[in-house]
């Protein structure tokens, strides 16, 4: 009862720390989108060969493009408020079905990476702190600091090259196989076949910030007070290491990771431009050069949904991983 | 003497009274600076910088004229030909031309980019920290509002505002990063408003920009300066993942560029994506060694084993 009690306190303070955060941003963003040469009736125009002045006029006086700029942004915050995302001038699609397409693929491969680099940073961190300054730690901090050096997109470029190109064990892109049609199981192997080296190249900077700092908090915790008593009473290491000194040292682990979460729908763009994944990434991209402002501030708005959510799981594992912690 | 901490005298190992006299007093600077001489890969780092900036710098001198210009028979394999040593690209370009003058652009866009950042990290972190109160409040609204946009978005959006060009590249990434120094320099100044020396600073009657500026700023420092490469670091891999997606400047070589349009050809010349991305890593492996040798240096009670 207390902690569901503590939880529901949690939601409603963020929610309502959340909201002028979230408005605010959706009205800078429009504004900066406004100083953006072009708009959408001249994409459109482009992209059909050509158009007659009428046609674009027609076409944006029907999505309210030649309203003044506070005009279009009160309707807007109108359709907001009634929890309408509006619609894009060029899939003429309403945004929440855009989004709704790409959504789940976005949080498979960002939550793929991310999960991915969290067991392997966490694992390589206590391979290293446990052999620390001897050579398995050396070699395995020179090769962490090689992926930190690498740039996400060259990294996939070259595991496409290794592994599709060279050995053909994985897809070069997309993801599925078109035109299989497969149900089942076999959907999800297909699927999983597919997300791999996306989910590799995106988590290789992670695993290099997490295993680092999972060697510098463990070394940290294990010099403490009552490590020494865990060793005294006779507890293996072994369980020393992971019930203790691991417990704590996830604490600054998990804030950094949710502190890059919101950095991972950056790299999502580089990393759905390369593989071809039908993402978020990619249709935000495609939206800023689309001049489809309403698509790119519904993605703005769900990526922000999506860090504030972060951020409290965080806390309540923080709650979790060490009691002292109160869920305020 | 504005600074809190005493001098650490460095107390040399060699008994000899002599060499003690003959050894120079050991200033906090001083210290730092020998601590970081004294870290290998410190020094490895400074080292492969050197060489990139070299090359950068001599780049009109060892290839002189045009990178973009078509001088060779397009997909030579590096070593194919002594004259091109790194090969060409599908439309005969010279790839190491490409390679050093893309050096200029990626070290220019990173350097400046950063400083940048620091400028407008600075600025905002300090008015923060020294004021407080109400101005405090919203210049961490403003903060956090710029954290929570995915900053390579806003990076995308900037650059379209604008013209696609170097010096708008270097504003867009400028804009876009500062929130970290900001926060840094926003907690370093708050801890440093409670202590004796600025009290005694105000109580001599120093206005509030000397405090800022010759007391606080000073000591605020350390974390910043660590902070910087890493700042570079990132401008870079920014910059290169901007000329990737076609943003960059048409008109300038950049690594970011060459790997774009060497991905066309992956499968039979993947030399052309291999090249440059191994110029940026070790451009950003050198920047990350250094900032990894300064945070030993000047945060000598973090540093574990």
């Amino acid at each position: 009862m207390n902690r569901i009690s503590a939880l529901g306190r949690t939601l409603r303070r963020t929610a309502w720390q959340a909201v002028p955060t979230i408005v605010g941003l959706l009205v800078l963003n429009f504004f900066l989108l406004q100083l953006v040469p072009g708009d959408a009736a001249d994409v459109i125009a482009a992209e059909s060969g050509s158009a007659t002045a009428e046609s674009m006029a027609r076409i944006r006086t029907h999505f309210g493009l030649d309203l003044p700029v506070l005009h279009q942004l009160g309707n807007y915050l109108n359709n907001l408020a009634h929890l309408s995302l509006g619609t894009s001038p060029r899939y003429n699609l309403p945004v929440t079905e855009l989004i709704g397409a790409r959504l789940g693929n976005t949080l498979l491969l960002m939550s793929a990476a991310l999960g991915g680099a969290l067991l392997a940073g966490v694992l390589l961190g206590t391979v290293m702190a446990s052999f620390a300054a001897r050579w398995p730690d050396r070699l395995l901090s020179v090769a962490a600091l090689l992926l930190y050096s690498t740039p996400g997109f060259w990294l996939g470029l070259m595991c496409i090259v290794l592994f599709s190109v060279h050995l053909g064990w994985l897809p070069t892109g997309g993801s599925g196989t078109i035109g299989a049609h497969l149900t089942g199981w076999a959907a999800v192997a297909d699927t999983a076949r597919h997300l791999v080296l996306p989910a590799l190249a995106m988590a290789g900077f992670y695993v290099a910030i997490f295993s680092r700092l999972t060697r510098a908090a463990m070394l940290e915790v294990a010099r403490q007070d009552f490590v020494r008593t865990a060793h005294a009473k006779g507890l293996h290491p072994v369980a020393v290491a992971l019930r203790h000194v691991l417990r704590n040292a996830l604490v600054p682990v998990t804030t950094v990771a949710g502190m890059h979460f919101g950095t991972l729908l950056g790299g999502a763009v580089m990393v759905e431009t390369v593989f071809s994944w039908p993402g978020l990434g990619r249709l935000a991209f495609e939206s800023v050069m689309a001049r489809d402002y309403t698509v790119l501030l519904g993605i703005l708005l769900i990526s922000s949904l999506l860090v504030i959510a972060a951020n409290m799981a965080v806390d309540l594992l923080h709650a979790a991983l060490d009691p002292r912690i109160h869920v305020r | 003497m504005s600074t809190p901490f005493p001098a650490i005298a460095v107390v040399p190992a060699v008994p000899a009274i002599a060499a003690i006299a003959a050894t120079p007093p050991a200033t906090p600077r001083n210290a730092a600076l020998r601590a970081f001489l004294r870290n290998p890969s410190a020094v490895a780092g400074v080292v492969l910088l050197a060489v990139v900036a070299l090359t950068a710098l001599a780049a009109p001198l060892l290839f002189p004229g045009d990178p973009l210009d078509m001088v060779a028979t397009p997909l030579l394999w590096p070593g194919q030909e002594a004259a091109f040593p790194l090969g060409s690209d599908s439309l005969g370009r010279n790839v190491a031309a490409g390679i050093a003058h893309g050096a200029r652009v990626s070290l220019a866009v990173g350097v400046v980019a950063a400083v940048l950042n620091l400028a407008i990290g600075i600025l905002v972190g300090a008015t923060a920290g020294y004021c407080g109160g109400r101005i405090d409040d919203l210049l961490v609204r403003i903060t956090e509002l710029f954290q929570t946009v995915p900053s390579f978005l806003l990076v995308i959006v900037v650059v379209a505002i604008g013209q696609p060009s170097v010096p708008v590249i270097v504003l867009a990434i400028g804009l876009a990063s500062w929130p970290v120094i900001a926060r840094l320099v926003r907690a370093e100044f708050r801890s440093l408003r409670e202590q004796e020396f600025v009290l005694a600073a105000r109580s001599q009657g120093f206005g509030h920009l000397r405090i800022v500026l010759q007391e606080m700023l000073p000591n605020a420092l350390p974390p910043v300066i660590v902070t910087s490469s890493v700042l570079v670091a990132s401008a870079i891999l920014i910059e290169s993942a901007l000329s990737f997606l076609g943003m960059g400047d048409p008109n300038a070589v950049s690594w970011g560029s060459m790997i774009g349009e060497g991905r066309e050809l992956l499968r039979t010349a993947w030399y052309l994506t291999a090249l440059p991305g191994a110029a940026i890593v070790a451009t950003v492996l050198a920047l990350n060694l250094v900032g990894d040798g300064l945070n030993d240096a000047l945060n000598p009670r973090l540093r574990g084993r």
